[in-house]
């Protein structure tokens, strides 16, 4: 416990000192300060709060780092676990000036004279993310991947004023409980469909699917494109920004909207969040999306600025007929992927992605010459891909960790003995190797 | 030669020069693989080339142009903008918390679960309920979480449909929306002559096909609603259940246990009381705290505590009748991380003393500025207080707006003002417990400043700020000819 001594708690957080608060309480013509809560029934005032005692700084961060030691992190231990949150590089500029407190300590540019930094940034947001996904218009940022996607199929049911949900049994199981969680309660129907067979009815407001699906690999999204055109309904495509580096934009291939989760953009793992939800559309449905919009304007002067824009589509403006309940725009995260965009720019983020797809497709090739593991989808993948095991991946896993390693994400209840492996620009061949090699331990 | 402000302010792609490259990577290490067909790939990305010195300074200049915590003193209401303490976020990024991944099986991240255990014990003591989860990632999704439980909650124990949410006319937007997201019909309830809600107005909606009421407590006026156990009574006994929206807890730490008081479900807004950055607008987390009736309802995933061969060990679960999962993984862990760690630094005593001088300061305020500004409820407030800039309207055409963008000369960031809708002219100031008394006498003085400058020179404060890096935007403008990107010159002014 901090100060060992007779003294009251006098937290360094908090400037008065019982001094400063006698003043102040003269000042407000009350003798305590508990008369200030008089309104509370006074049976219920003061209760017994069974917390820990307060602690310094010194201590805490001791206790703190036993803590952490108690998780096996991926500095020291390698990773080829992926599914939805990824290992990428992230520049070392980024943590600097993410913490700057200017950016850090800020609120939401309500206040847009004494916001320019954080307005620009968003500004600057909107303007990488079209362009990486060939859209027309983006906003500040959502949540995450998962809640993003759900706000699609919300939105596309807005924009066709339908009540029907189709989602691929390709995309990421999670996000589609998600979007369930978020429609079914507001009366929408949710249906996943197979990829070998969709048939979309009249009803339908839209398609949702991922690219690469959630095994890894590219779909045909020109194909679905026609398919949702035919009907009427949205083709709403949940990205990943970095195969975006590589492969032909979710845009140019027609989607209506495309979410993606902007955590490779440098963002911490940090055990799956805080995350950035990136949000695109078309032109003509910005008054149907949801979350913070800034656009550029001039002031008094003519002097260029930027504003939070479209605002009456909000729920501080609109209320209950909002387009969302959304009240943030997870800024600093979408800070620190403008940063990583900015300093990688038009060669880096290309290689970045080319790295991966050398890298995973190298382990891919080593792993199923490997007696009794087989690549069971065909198809092009990016920087994952499914290895079917001749054993419990559990029980690989396991192995795997003795040796540093952090292996794939167990599928097994969809198949058995199946392993989602992801593989990166911060894998080295040699870790390539060294997975393998274990892998090879299990070969029949 | 364009001036200072305007070369420093050039975008990205304005400073692109072809060739300049911010961060060099690799040569795969790897034997060439085979490309897909060239069909399938994109010629190119349009993304800026420039050099790693030009990112950093484009990147903190622009940085200098926010007001921020660590800059400014920041009265901003109902938004508890208190000093974020550096610690948190050392944590947060620390390999041990910051480096895991989130498919990591449970037994690779015990510390985690660990600490995440603690801080639903730690939420659900501090807020008198009996269960949390922390999946929620902002407070506007810890509300849709409250409802969609209430939601199911009544499908399962009543026969008719329990639709109505009842919400005061002083909330928040997100209140309203987040109820209508969970498929419920707002009726808002009006606010009475002393700032409670009225009781009359609530009795007559109180009717049988009641779900239940969101209340903000203290309210967003400031106040501790003195009719707080009537309501929850009138609420039950129509068979509903009683939601709190904790964005204003930083008055109750340990002062009073929202559970004890007869609230049913709530959420956190850990950016808020626990002292985490907003970050010019998010990351936060809105844990959800809930009495039993509602835990099997909670948000996926918990946290659980077991004993396996006699060693404790954490693992994640869904509780049986989950409303699902809101994210695709477990919150925003760093989120909780710097909450924790705030938790823990503070105490049981700090925390009791965050909330003490967070309503005293905003009370010094008030006997400050009572003369010199319209004081609408006329009691003691809590962590806030509302004023009001009728006085200075009726007189001199000053209207909140203005005394608020004047503050920004004086280096002050502006109060909440036209919110809540339901006070004419308002300013809702929340000085939190983290500055000092020097700091609220200046800006006493300042606001007494601003009071004297509208009798002697209105023209001025109408046409504030006059010395921040940009004047009043043209916000019409903006919405009128949305420029929401930039675009190549040749581009400018085709779709």
């Amino acid at each position: 416990m901090a100060q060992h001594n007779s003294h009251p708690f006098q937290s360094h957080y908090i400037p008065n000192t019982p001094k400063d608060r006698q003043e102040m309480l003269r000042a407000v013509g009350v003798s305590s300060v508990q008369d200030l809560f008089a309104d509370i029934p006074k049976e219920h005032r003061n209760p017994p709060l069974d917390i820990p005692a307060p602690m310094s700084e010194l201590e805490l961060k001791a206790e703190m780092s036993a803590l952490g030691r108690l998780n096996k992190d991926i500095q020291s231990n390698v990773c080829f676990l992926g599914a939805g949150a990824y290992n990428h590089f992230t520049p070392s500029i980024v943590k600097p000036l993410i913490t700057r407190g200017e950016f850090l300590t800020s609120y939401t540019p309500y206040q847009a004279e004494v916001s320019q930094g954080t307005l620009q940034v968003a500004y600057e947001f909107q303007t990488m993310i079209c362009s990486l996904m060939g859209m027309e218009v983006a906003n500040d940022g959502m949540y995450e991947g998962a809640s993003s996607l759900a706000e699609a199929a919300l939105m596309a049911c807005r924009v066709t004023d339908r009540g029907d949900i189709y989602i691929l049994d390709t995309v990421n199981p999670s996000y589609r409980e998600v979007v369930e969680t978020y429609a079914l309660p507001q009366g929408l129907n949710v249906k996943t469909v197979s990829t070998s067979n969709i048939k979309l009815p009249d009803t339908a407001a839209c398609l949702l699917t991922q690219y690469p699906n959630f095994y890894g690999y590219m779909e045909d999204l020109a194909a679905y494109k026609r398919l949702t055109q035919e009907k009427g309904a949205l083709l709403v495509v949940s990205a990943d920004p970095v195969a975006a580096g590589m492969f032909k934009s979710p845009g140019d291939l027609g989607a209506d909207i495309v979410t993606a989760e902007g955590q490779s953009l440098g963002v911490p793992l940090s055990y799956g969040g805080p995350y950035v939800g990136i949000f695109a559309t078309r032109q003509q449905y910005i008054r149907q999306m949801p979350g913070r919009i800034v656009g550029k304007t001039v002031d008094a002067e003519g002097k260029t600025g930027y504003v939070l824009t479209l605002q009456t589509r909000e729920q501080h403006i609109r209320r209950e007929r909002a387009t969302s309940n959304i009240c943030t725009s997870q800024f600093l995260l979408a800070l620190a992927t403008t940063i990583t965009m900015a300093a990688l720019g038009k060669q880096g983020l290309r290689q970045v992605a080319e790295l991966c797809y050398q890298k995973s497709h190298y382990a891919a090739s080593k792993i199923s010459h490997i007696k009794g593991y087989s690549l069971p989808i065909k198809g092009v993948f990016f920087k994952e891909f499914v290895v079917q095991c001749p054993q419990p991946p559990a029980k690989i896993n396991q192995r795997l960790l003795e040796k540093g390693i952090i292996g794939g994400l167990d599928i097994s209840r969809q198949v058995p003995n199946r392993m989602l492996l992801c593989v990166t620009e911060m894998n080295s061949r040699q870790e390539i190797d060294a997975l393998a090699a274990t892998l090879s331990e299990f070969s029949k | 030669m364009t001036s200072l402000i305007e070369h420093r302010r050039k975008l990205l792609m304005e400073r692109s020069s072809p060739g300049r490259v911010g961060a060099v990577l690799p040569h795969s290490d790897v034997p060439p693989q085979e490309l897909p067909h060239a069909s399938m790939l994109r010629s190119e990305v349009d993304l800026p080339e420039i050099s790693e010195p030009e990112v950093v300074r484009y990147f903190t200049t622009l940085s200098q142009l926010n007001f921020s915590i660590d800059t400014n003193f920041y009265p901003l209401g109902s938004c508890t903008m208190k000093y974020n303490p550096k610690i948190n976020d050392e944590m947060a990024f620390s390999a041990g918390f910051g480096a895991i991944h989130p498919n990591q099986p449970d037994d690779q991240i015990q510390g985690a679960l660990k600490l995440m255990f603690r801080l639903q014990n730690y939420l659900v003591e501090v807020s008198g309920m009996n269960a949390a989860s922390l999946a929620p990632l902002a407070g506007a999704q810890g509300e849709l979480s409250g409802v969609l439980m209430m939601r199911k909650y009544h499908q399962e124990h009543s026969s008719g449909k329990r639709l109505k949410m009842l919400i005061p006319d002083s909330a928040h937007g997100t209140n309203p929306a987040s109820a209508a997201m969970a498929g419920f019909d707002v009726v808002s309830i009006p606010t009475d002559r002393d700032g409670n809600t009225d009781l009359a107005a609530l009795k007559k909606e109180a009717t049988s096909d009641l779900a239940g009421m969101m209340i903000t407590l203290p309210s967003t006026l400031g106040l501790f609603d003195r009719n707080i156990a009537q309501i929850c009574n009138i609420i039950h006994n129509a068979g509903g259940l009683v939601y709190a929206d904790g964005a204003n807890m930083n008055a109750l730490l340990g002062q009073v246990k929202l559970g004890q008081l007869g609230f049913d479900v709530m959420h956190i807004n850990l950016h808020k009381t626990f002292s985490t950055p907003h970050g010019g607008g998010g990351p936060g987390a809105g844990p959800v705290c809930v009495k039993s009736i509602l835990r099997p309802y909670l948000p996926a995933p918990i946290v659980e505590q077991h004993a396996v061969g006699g060693k404790e060990h954490y693992q994640l679960i869904r509780p049986s009748k989950s409303i699902g999962k809101v994210a695709a993984f477990h919150g925003n862990f760093g989120v909780l991380v710097r909450a924790y760690t705030y938790i823990r630094t503070l105490g049981n005593a700090g925390l009791k003393q965050a909330s003490e001088n967070a309503v005293l300061n905003a009370n010094y305020i008030l006997a400050n500025l009572r003369d010199y500004y319209h004081l609408p409820f006329d009691r003691p407030c809590m962590h806030e207080v509302i004023l009001s800039a009728v006085k200075q309207k009726e007189e001199k055409g000053v209207k909140a707006l203005d005394v608020s963008k004047r503050l920004l000369d004086y280096g002050i960031h502006a109060p909440t003002m036209y919110f809540p809708l339901t006070v004419e002219e308002d300013l809702l100031i929340e000085p939190t417990e983290t500055e000092s008394k020097e700091t609220l006498d200046r800006f006493i003085e300042v606001m007494r400043t601003i009071a004297k400058e509208t009798s002697d020179d209105p023209d001025m404060v109408k046409h504030a700020p006059h010395t921040t890096p940009v004047r009043r935007l043209d916000e019409a403008r903006a919405a009128r000819q949305p420029d929401l990107r930039w675009r190549r010159p040749e581009h400018v002014g085709s779709r």
